[in-house]
């Protein structure tokens, strides 16, 4: 009995050196020379892998810092300028700095503002149904509501809101990775600037139909008056193709914007409630 | 053995009501809404402006490139304006909108009924007549008829095929016209067969239409280089590679065109429209539409100026049925279904089918019980369910190797599939990713 | 008008099939074999039958509700198969409490741990029929006599068993040959066996049932079957003394319910027809080997599932014939 055991634990180690060996010799051989700057790089990341900086991977973004030796066209936004100093102090380079971004998503065309005309019944993926047709409501432009942006999202940072049928962003996920701006086929996500207390303002569609053709398909359209243009002292309005678009980073939150809007496409959010204003603007501020 | 394709195909339900029911000339609509971009290829460009007076016949909008054609106005009366207008899938797309006043035709158009029997024209004339008068495959493919008639260099057509096989289910347009067209049909084949410079010519008809094979028989009785060859009810027979699958028993190339085989496929109602053309000086401006669905009153096939809204084919085929729950342009196995009845009809338009809400849904979707239906019946020999999975979980590479490109859209696997997967919808979404992915690649 | 227009992809019409059709053909193609087994061992088939039912078709339910969260999907009809082909492959007075654990691992293990419907790799009422046959080999491999046996005993062999015994003890096969049933009695099934494996002829008559309704191919049944009769045929025709003759083969033991039902199985069997043919082949062969060479007499349960975990890798390498494809 004894004996037996003895052979086995003999036969046993006997193979699990030679396995050894033969292990180590053909990782010497095969073995390919890396800058160990990689790895260092690689550490100082924060390992989301989620494709963000426009490459497959940490490891990838890594050894393409290294490889550049020129940190100009390189970003981690997830780990943002914090995170790129350091990866510019290992590889003694200069680090471009950023604002950090916040993604948004440019419609408010509720399941209230903006009736159903039609029932979608397909695979139900915003890709399958852009590809087919206009959508499930009479704007062409709007959100198709099958959260395409949620699926793709690796940091848990956007949802469906059942009630209103809209993505909602968790600003405090959100690394502004861009996923979600890939995925959407209406490109109705943008990344825009992060301000402070995360409050934002933005016009909140997408729809380049003339201005009744909107407002027909959905209330709180943006129907290319151009009053929010007049009405901004920074110049961080224009209107292009029947539509309004706010530049976060010319954007100074002033809010004035807001209250001229005729139809609430222009959406503050976080803001104190204000003191003198009708109650409509209110209304909108989504708390998300 | 009647002939047929081999690999794959299903057998829906037929359903031709309005296969008895003679072709009726619509009355005209009021206003046409006319698209420039009716057919695959670049949008023609609009020639006239708002307020400009157009007969019937006259160009209004201009090719633009060589995989493009000219649109005809198919009513006369004034431009109302150039503007947007809903396309089948919703999104509006430019188009020219006619205010019609009386029904002024071109003077060149020869209007009689008498059948004309010319064939001075060389090959080069009919092409060009073919590409002037704006036609494009009647099918429901909409491929600009001239760009086919043209093989690419070194490459020869041997075999002109006429399909006459109309294998979607209630759909009869093309039915009728090789009934009441049939003369006109041969003639048009004949001036293909010259345009092609082809010695042989076949025209294939499914089974379930017996008394178009009989006509159409006779009909080519004189002409020892067209034949017809009766097939065998099976869908999708009326896709080319699967056509040409059963009448010459050769197989096109994976990635290749029907020229790589010396074929070239036409429709029937393109060959109609190509006599016109060529024997009328008639431009492709209106087009024969069948009308059907299990709820209405009266399932017609009408001949239509393109441009007119669909609720006007509706009116004349007895109104809206209240249990619409559905309505589809094209047949029920690859149409498209449509969100309003607003949209004109095109010169791909081959039906307007209504669908009873109880039969509008879906099933619901259940997991994939492998039971192999779909390999069964995909005609291209593919594995649908493979190549689903492959796009649901965007595995592109995968999608690509198993020959996603490959897949003509047919639905067989969908309509077969006895979990209801949505197998056609997402293997749609990978070839139209993998196309991009392989155009990309070319750059 | 109902008020808003469905709008999807093409295509528009689908056919009337359905899973559930489909689950409830198989069952309707089981019950000449269930009828006969009735009539054979009395209502303890139907007892045993219903237990399994019962058992596989609550735990799916109990699973599927509490465990994994989902809408339980019993009612497609496939918990329903999976427990009459359990009660199938055990003997007709197996006791209850063994019949349920069966069913639990059947449903439980070889299914829902997999996903469920649709994924799973290995046949399931073959699992649960496995692992009860080594947990409880007596029980397993006691069979009831037939109502119409005229021997005077309370259990009977299965002929397959006899011969493995036989043989084990050293009797010469000529000796054997005279102690088993005669060809029309396994044919009819009037021989001691498992519920629903006894009768060939009830089997065949659900095969070609499924045949007609397209439930199954012939790919499979035909390659189990052809392998098994001419591996079989070779050895007999090299030494009939010392080996059976392929029609015993065929009609003994599981063949033809494993043949018919359970490697028809469509989750759990090759996409092609010609990947069906490469699995039959393999399973007649593995079973003719487990029968002639193995220890057990009976060898199609493992040979169906050895090459169940083979499927996959056949659907990779076996792709049906490409339209247009060189070649
Ligand atoms: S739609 Fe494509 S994959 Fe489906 S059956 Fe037709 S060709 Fe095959
Ligand atoms: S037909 Fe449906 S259930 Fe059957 S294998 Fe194909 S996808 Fe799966």
């Amino acid at each position: 009995m004894s004996i037996t055991i003895v052979y086995t634990v003999i036969t046993l180690s006997a193979i699990g050196t030679l396995s050894a060996v033969v292990l180590y010799f053909v990782a010497q051989k095969f073995k390919v020379y890396e800058d160990p700057r990689i790895d260092q790089v690689e550490a100082a990341l924060p390992g989301a892998n989620c494709g963000g900086c426009g490459h497959a991977g940490c490891r990838a973004f890594a050894e393409a810092c290294v490889k550049e030796n020129d940190l100009s066209n390189l970003f981690c936004p997830v780990g943002g300028n914090e995170c790129m100093s350091g990866v510019a102090g290992i590889l003694g380079l200069e680090a471009v700095k950023k604002d950090p971004r916040v993604a948004v998503v440019r419609c408010n065309g509720t399941c209230e503002y903006r009736p159903k005309t039609s029932n979608f019944d397909g695979a139900t993926t915003c890709a399958i149904a852009s590809s087919l047709y206009s959508g499930e409501t009479d704007c062409q432009y709007g959100c198709l509501g099958f959260g395409d942006c949620v699926v793709v999202c690796d940091f848990d940072a956007i949802h469906m809101n059942p009630v209103t049928g809209l993505p909602e962003v968790i600003d405090e996920k959100c690394v502004a990775c861009g996923a979600c701006v890939e995925a959407c086929p209406k490109m109705l996500i943008e990344l825009r600037k992060k301000f402070p207390k995360e409050r934002k303002i933005y016009v909140a569609c997408r729809n380049e139909d003339k201005g009744g053709q909107a407002r027909k398909a959905c209330q709180v359209a943006c129907i290319g008056c151009s009053k929010c243009e007049k009405e901004c002292a920074y110049d961080a309005i224009t209107i292009a193709n029947n539509l309004a678009f706010i530049d976060s980073d010319k954007c100074k939150l002033c809010r004035k914007c807001v209250s001229v809007c005729p139809t609430n496409a222009i959406i503050e959010v976080n803001f104190p409630p204000r003191k003198i204003q009708k109650e409509t603007t209110e209304s909108t501020t989504v708390n998300q | 053995m009647l002939k047929t394709f081999k690999i794959g195909g299903v057998h829906p339900a037929e359903n031709k009501f309005s296969s008895g029911r003679e072709i009726e000339a619509l009355a005209l609509p009021k206003t046409a809404f006319i698209p420039v971009g009716q057919h695959i290829g670049a949008p023609a460009a609009p020639v006239v402006k708002k307020g400009d007076k157009v007969k019937t016949g006259q160009v209004i909008a201009q090719s633009n490139g060589f995989v493009s054609v000219n649109i005809h106005s198919s009513v006369s009366g004034t431009v109302k304006k150039i503007d947007l207008i809903p396309d089948a899938s919703g999104y509006a797309k430019q188009g020219i909108v006619i205010d019609v006043e009386g029904d002024e035709w071109l003077e060149t158009i020869d209007r009689s009924e008498t059948l004309v029997n010319d064939f001075s024209f060389t090959g080069e004339e009919i092409i060009q007549k073919i590409k002037e008068a704006g036609i494009v495959g009647m099918g429901g493919a909409t491929f600009p008829t001239h760009v086919k008639l043209v093989p690419p260099k070194g490459m020869k057509a041997g075999l002109l095929i006429i399909n006459g096989v109309e294998c979607e289910p209630y759909l009869t347009s093309d039915h009728r016209l090789m009934l009441e067209k049939a003369d006109e049909i041969v003639v048009g084949t004949r001036l293909l067969m010259k345009a092609l410079n082809v010695e042989k010519a076949v025209i294939g008809i499914e089974n379930n239409k017996p008394d178009a094979i009989r006509l159409l028989k006779e009909k080519v009785a004189a002409y020892p280089a067209i034949s017809i060859t009766p097939l065998k009810v099976k869908y999708p027979q009326g896709g080319e590679k699967q056509l040409i699958k059963a009448v010459t028993g050769k197989e096109v190339p994976s990635g290749a065109l029907p020229i790589a085989v010396g074929c070239v496929v036409s429709n029937v109602g393109t060959a109609f429209a190509v006599y016109e053309a060529v024997q009328k000086n008639k431009p492709l401006f209106e087009r024969v539409v069948t009308v059907t669905g299990k709820s209405v009153k009266q399932p017609s096939n009408f001949k239509v100026r393109i441009g007119t809204p669909a609720s006007e084919l509706l009116e004349a085929a007895g109104g809206l049925p209240d249990d619409t729950g559905k309505i589809i342009s094209g047949g029920p196995m690859m149409g498209k279904a449509v969100t309003s009845l607003e949209i004109p009809v095109t010169k791909g338009t081959s039906g307007l089918l209504l669908v009873p809400g109880a039969e509008a849904r879906r099933d619901g979707r259940m997991a994939c019980i492998r039971c192999s239906r779909c390999v069964t019946a995909c005609p291209m020999g593919l594995e649908p369910y493979l190549l689903m999975t492959a796009s649901e979980k965007q595995i592109w590479e995968r999608a690509e190797k198993e020959k996603v490109m490959d897949c003509i859209e047919c639905g067989s696997c969908s309509y077969t599939c006895p979990s209801s997967r949505p197998l056609l919808d997402y293997i749609r979404l990978g070839k139209g990713k993998v196309g991009q992915i392989i155009r990309s690649r070319k750059n | 008008m109902s008020n808003v227009l469905t709008i999807s992809p093409s295509p528009h019409v689908h056919t009337d099939d359905s899973v559930r059709k489909i689950m409830y053909r198989v069952v309707l193609a089981m019950l000449p074999a269930l009828a006969w087994s009735v009539f054979v061992f009395g209502l303890d088939a139907l007892r045993v039958t219903l237990i399994a039912v019962a058992a596989c078709m609550a735990f799916e339910y109990l699973i599927q509700r509490f465990v994994m969260k989902v809408t339980p999907s019993v009612n497609d009809g496939s918990a329903l198969v999976t427990g009459i082909l359990l009660a199938f492959n055990v003997p007709a007075d197996l006791p209850w409490w063994i019949l349920v654990l069966g069913a639990f691992v059947a449903v439980a293990v070889a299914k829902l741990s997999f996903g469920g419907l649709g994924s799973n790799i290995f046949n399931p009422a073959l699992v649960g029929r496995v692992f009860l046959l080594i947990s409880f080999p007596v029980q397993m491999t006691t069979w009831p006599v037939t109502k119409q046996a005229a021997v005077d005993a309370t259990t009977a062999a299965t002929p397959l068993g006899l011969i493995k015994e036989g043989i084990l003890n050293g009797k010469p096969l000529n000796e054997l040959m005279g102690t088993l049933p005669s060809t029309s009695d396994m044919l009819l099934g009037n021989i001691g066996g498992s519920l629903g494996e006894v009768s060939a002829l009830m089997l065949l008559l659900g095969g070609l049932y499924m045949l007609w309704k397209k439930v199954i191919t012939w790919h499979t049944p035909v390659a189990i079957l052809g392998s098994m009769f001419v591996f079989g045929g070779i050895f007999w025709f090299v030494d009939p003394e010392a080996y059976l003759t392929p029609v015993f083969h065929l009609l003994a033991g599981g063949a033809m319910l494993g043949a018919i039902f359970m490697a028809t199985d469509m989750v759990t069997s090759p996409m092609t027809g010609k990947g069906q043919l490469i699995y039959g082949v393999g399973i007649g062969v593995i079973t003719m080997c487990i029968r002639l060479f193995g220890s057990y007499p009976e060898g199609i349960s493992f040979a169906i599932l050895i090459m169940n975990g083979f499927t996959p890798l056949i659907n990779a390498y076996v792709k049906p014939k490409r339209f247009g494809g060189q070649k």
